[in-house]
């Protein structure tokens, strides 16, 4: 399941509800990205701007492949766009399996995967200037060692 | 045709979105981005660096080579940058 929001998370009842009543889960690995500090000091922030549909889209994609690759039980991913805070929570990946290294596995998978082929574009702002942050050659490496 | 902007894209050329009419003789998104270019100094400067272009068509990524239809909804911006800043 995917949700792509502007509000923030709470991420003990998102893994509460991803597999209540499913007595078949034997483990649930769950990753939370949140907003760094990048220089801009603790009063900076960001805007994540998103492409409506197609975000919704490609995390749709990511989580088919993922499900293709491992026995899951479930998956949530959780995307916030809009202006955020430092220190803010802005994902929430969570896998749901019967065994702990399909859940952990695919877990890692989906957020390597959502950092270079969902459309997020992200400005930081300090309070006095701003920039449109670049793509890092880092993150496709990341995603590369993914490949079969 | 619908062609959507985002990020720093749109911010340089300074709209969003806009409903264009293709000429006849450009089909790929190449040569649609060549055409784009002829719109303005905005254009130009937007698109000048085509490696750090990215290209949409109906929601799916496509290569420069890709041959466009007139209902196709494009978007053109930055490669993608996620959103979880608190990994490297």
């Amino acid at each position: 399941m995917i949700r792509v929001q502007q509000g923030k998370f709470d991420v003990g009842a998102e893994i509460a509800e991803v597999c209540e009543g499913d007595f078949a889960v034997g483990g649930i690995a769950s990753f939370v990205g949140v907003v760094r500090d990048t220089g801009s000091g603790p009063s900076g922030f960001m805007t994540l701007e998103h492409y409506p549909g197609m975000t919704e889209r490609k995390l749709a994609d990511i989580e088919q492949q993922a499900r293709a690759r491992w026995d899951l039980a479930n998956v949530l991913i959780v995307h916030r766009y809009g202006k955020l805070a430092v220190g803010e929570q802005i994902v929430l990946v969570i896998t749901a399996s019967a065994h702990r290294d399909a859940a952990l596995e695919s877990c890692h998978f989906l957020i390597d995967w959502l950092k270079t082929d969902a459309p997020f574009w992200k400005y930081e702002e300090d309070g006095q200037t701003g920039g449109w942050v670049g793509a890092r050659e880092s993150d496709d490496e990341a995603k590369l060692k993914w490949r079969d | 045709m619908n062609v959507l902007y985002f990020a720093w894209l749109r911010t340089k050329i300074g709209i969003g979105e806009e409903t264009l009419e293709l000429p006849e003789e450009v089909t790929t998104v190449s040569e649609f981005l060549d055409w784009l270019g002829q719109r303005g100094p905005t254009y130009l400067e937007a698109l000048q660096d085509r490696s750090v272009v990215r290209v949409a068509v109906n929601q799916e990524y496509v290569p420069f080579d890709h041959v466009l239809a007139p209902d196709d909804e494009v978007a053109l911006f930055p490669p993608v940058t996620g959103g979880l800043d608190g990994v490297t």
